[in-house]
């Protein structure tokens, strides 16, 4: 049986450049992969942001170049409301499923995730390696959409029936661009389904000796709980794509209704449901928010234990408020869907578990909150983006109190608050995830450190930055200035210019301060002090091999665990703590 | 688990000997001894069940589509289904039973007590074609449905049909590719087929029969 389960995931390494580099079916590899695209999305989707945002605030001005993107929706480099909407979509989908899906979840799950447990590989190397080669498919076909005619689809990231399901009628992108935006994302569905099913059975059936499921560190079984969360949730959001290109290739009603006229034509469906749409899209998409969120709080648990050097006050109910909080999340949908013409009852049904999972979220905080107070906390680049990370999730997740509420929601709805709110609490919280890892990771997977200077003014002014975009769009909210649209004429607006001016000139400076992220990346990578193999003097597995660790992990040895992942501020031969392979026994407390 | 202090110690020593597998074993901590369940399947073993309850919610999801569908408007058109699909029913029911057949059979020529190849090997390809079978009963189906005027956009109701008629043959055409690949390891000189493979395999297979069923229902039934 071991000998099979070995055999399982046995591979010996790969000799040529395209096995090792390119269809390599190391996760380590695999997982740099997920990096560099999610890498290459975000960089793409912010320069959407500022183009999106430069428009608002400057609507004449001509962004130079702009007309290579689209001769018709920038002709004279002035971007048209219709293409606005094109680059919203684009800007969200991109985030969404490429950078907040991929890079804290399939980035670092695949990299770390098989190290922390001892193994030496995924339990599917292969199907590993087609999750992240169909995940290129997937955007490169979305990328395709800004090349078609039309330009991207003009109807978001959600894609709400009837518009993206009628076609070129209802206005630009929504003819091939829309269509290939639904099988991009149906693309998408099945490579998160092969890396959720790859990281459930990993995790479950190839822990090393000792490797008890308490004994997991945070981070891995967040990733763990975030991919039975993705397995269900993305098995939604396929069907509901299939059916969605089947009502725009194969002439099929299933989110069209009868009788419905778009820019005077009768359209040529009968009987469907657009809420049906909404119902199956966000039955997905709020579980999505917390698979991007959920490996960020692993991630931020693992990094500030480490820079506390202690554990957190309880391990085991951070483990069960992550589980609540996944589970709690197939249960909330329909609080999207407040105005969407749903029975005031239903609202009231789907505001109170909205509400409850505030509490695990809560006693998370709380728990974080409590472990720092009076550790000596060292303060170094990966520690201050955690601390950064619960900040945001504080600030972007008190806004969700107001928004739970049916009766405030339908004057917050559709309005920047709750732009301000989703951008906070998913958006810069689990950005600020990945930054923490990536800051605490980086000796480990180059064997080389970033510059902690560069990373600390990269820290200031990304965390300075983003409360000055995303703070001020609560009050535009409040002060009813709606979403989605590409100018602000109407007089009422006029007297938020200013405040839409301030936004836009910090988003342009917290974006070029990514560059700095950049190179430092690319600088260290090159250019850093070697790391050595525990340079934070860690405790969990993966600071037990090598930086960067070899082919197999271990060197073809299997570690044994004898302790709990976080032996922090106790007496050991190495000083403040236990590595969790050490075989000495834990002082008495 | 009725183990000595003793007996641990000595397991958590020769370390080396079996290899990686989840805890199947016991280690020291701090002074204190913890077990650890002897618990640790194969991935595939794992992975077959995990891939089930994603097609699981998938066609949860068709099936809610279909629910809210037949429920939003007056003008749901029930489809009459074609009666070849009870013909199909009936032979996707007996390739389970086939299958089965041939797990047992295989399970007897591994561990030696029966020489003869052939058996096994001829239930499996049963099996095959039985699925097979299925697979060309339902492009009957479809062909019927044609013939009297009923396409993929006629009305909601047929296409829901098509949709999920056809989601299931794809599901069932991967179910074959897995079949005529422990075929093809059963027929190699050395028996290179692992029994977890078969297992799975087999696990797929019976739960295609019993999505076949759930769907023939749904289908069928007008809420």
């Amino acid at each position: 049986m071991a000998e099979a389960t070995a055999s399982a995931q046995h591979h010996a390494p790969p000799q040529s450049f395209i096995r090792k580099y390119v269809f390599s079916v190391d996760h380590k590899v695999i997982g740099k992969q997920y990096f560099a695209l999610a890498l290459v999305a975000v960089f793409v989707g912010m320069v959407l942001s500022w183009l999106m945002r430069v428009h608002l605030v400057w609507p004449g001005f001509a962004i130079p170049g702009l007309h290579f993107l689209s001769k018709v929706g920038a002709a004279g480099n002035v971007m048209t409301p219709e293409y606005y909407l094109s680059l919203m979509t684009m800007h969200g989908t991109l985030m969404v499923f490429f950078v907040l899906t991929n890079a804290p979840f399939a980035a670092f799950g695949n990299y770390f995730l098989p190290i922390q447990i001892g193994a030496e590989d995924m339990a599917f190397p292969r199907f590993n390696m087609m999750s992240f080669w169909t995940t290129f498919v997937a955007f490169c076909v979305l990328v395709a959409a800004f090349f078609v005619k039309d330009g991207p689809p003009i109807s978001g990231w959600t894609a709400y029936a009837p518009l993206s399901a009628v076609g070129s009628d209802a206005g630009p992108g929504l003819g091939l661009g829309q269509t290939l935006w639904g099988l991009s994302i149906a693309i998408f569905c099945l490579a998160s389904l092969l890396g959720s099913l790859n990281f459930i059975a990993t995790t479950l059936d190839l822990r090393v000796k000792g490797m008890t499921l308490s004994r997991m560190p945070l981070c891995t079984w967040a990733w763990f709980i975030t991919s039975c969360i993705a397995l269900l949730a993305f098995a939604v959001l396929l069907p509901a794509c299939i059916l969605l290109v089947l009502d725009r290739t194969a002439g099929t009603s299933f989110f069209i209704p009868s009788g419905l006229v778009v820019n005077d034509n009768l359209q040529p469906h009968s009987g469907g449901s657009p809420l049906l749409w909404q119902h199956l899209f966000w039955f997905f998409g709020h579980p999505e928010v917390y698979i991007a969120i959920l490996p960020a709080m692993g991630i931020v648990s693992h990094v500030l234990i480490n820079s506390m050097r202690r554990p957190l006050l309880s391990h085991k109910v951070v483990i069960a408020c992550m589980m609540t909080i996944g589970f709690l999340s197939y249960m909330v949908w329909g609080h999207h869907m407040f105005v969407s013409g749903m029975n005031p009852f239903s609202a009231l049904v789907f505001s109170f578990p909205t509400l409850v999972i505030t509490i695990p979220a809560t006693i998370m905080t709380l728990i974080w909150l409590g472990s720092l107070y009076g550790s000596k906390l060292r303060i170094n680049t990966a520690s201050l983006y955690a601390l950064g990370f619960i900040s945001m999730f504080v600030s972007g997740g008190v806004s969700g109190f107001f928004l739970a509420q049916p009766s405030i929601d339908i004057y917050l709805h559709a309005t920047y608050f709750v732009v301000g709110h989703f951008h906070m609490v998913m958006g810069v919280a689990a950005l600020f995830g990945v930054f923490a890892g990536t800051y605490f990771w980086f000796p480990k997977m180059t064997g080389r450190m970033m510059n902690e200077s560069l990373g600390k003014l990269h820290f200031l002014l990304t965390f300075i930055g983003t409360y000055c975009i995303f703070m001020p769009f609560h009050y535009l909210g409040m002060a009813g200035n709606v979403r989605r649209y590409s100018t602000f004429v109407a007089d009422y607006l006029q007297p938020l210019m200013p405040v839409h001016r301030f936004i836009t000139i910090a988003a342009l400076v917290t974006g070029a301060a990514q560059f700095i992220f950049l190179f430092n990346l690319i600088y260290s990578r090159f250019k850093g002090a070697p790391a050595g193999d525990n340079p934070w003097e860690a405790t969990s597995l993966e600071w037990s091999t090598s930086s960067p660790p070899p082919f197999d992990n271990f060197g073809g040895k299997h570690p044994i665990v004898y302790h709990d992942p976080y032996q922090y501020g106790v007496e050991g031969s190495k000083g403040d703590y236990i590595m969790q392979t050490s075989p000495e026994p834990e002082e008495a407390k | 688990m009725a183990v000595t202090v003793d007996e641990l110690q000595q397991i958590a020593i020769d370390d080396e000997v079996s290899g990686v597998g989840g805890g199947e074993n016991l280690v020291p901590i701090a002074g204190q001894l913890i077990a650890i369940g002897d618990h640790s399947p194969e991935p595939s073993r794992t992975g077959i069940w995990v891939a089930l309850a994603a097609i699981t919610m998938t066609f949860a999801a068709f099936t809610s589509a279909l629910i809210v569908s037949q429920g939003s408007g007056p003008k749901w058109q029930h489809i009459s289904l074609p009666p070849i699909l009870y013909l199909n029913t009936l032979v996707l029911i007996a390739s389970s039973f086939t299958l089965e057949f041939a797990r047992s059979r295989v399970a007897i020529f591994a561990r030696g007590q029966n020489a003869q190849h052939s058996v096994p090997m001829a239930w499996l390809c049963a099996t095959l074609l039985l699925g097979f079978l299925f697979v060309a009963g339902q492009y009957a189906a479809w062909l019927r449905l044609k013939a009297s005027g009923l396409y993929l956009a006629t009305n909601l109701s047929s296409s829901f049909f098509y949709v999920l008629t056809a989601v299931h043959a794809l599901h069932v055409l991967g179910g074959l590719a897995a079949l005529a690949m422990v075929i093809k390891r059963f027929t190699e000189p050395v028996l290179t087929l692992r029994k977890s493979t078969l297992d799975s395999t087999s696990y797929y297979w019976h739960f295609m029969g019993i999505l076949w069923l759930y769907l023939l229902l749904v289908l069928w039934m007008k809420l």
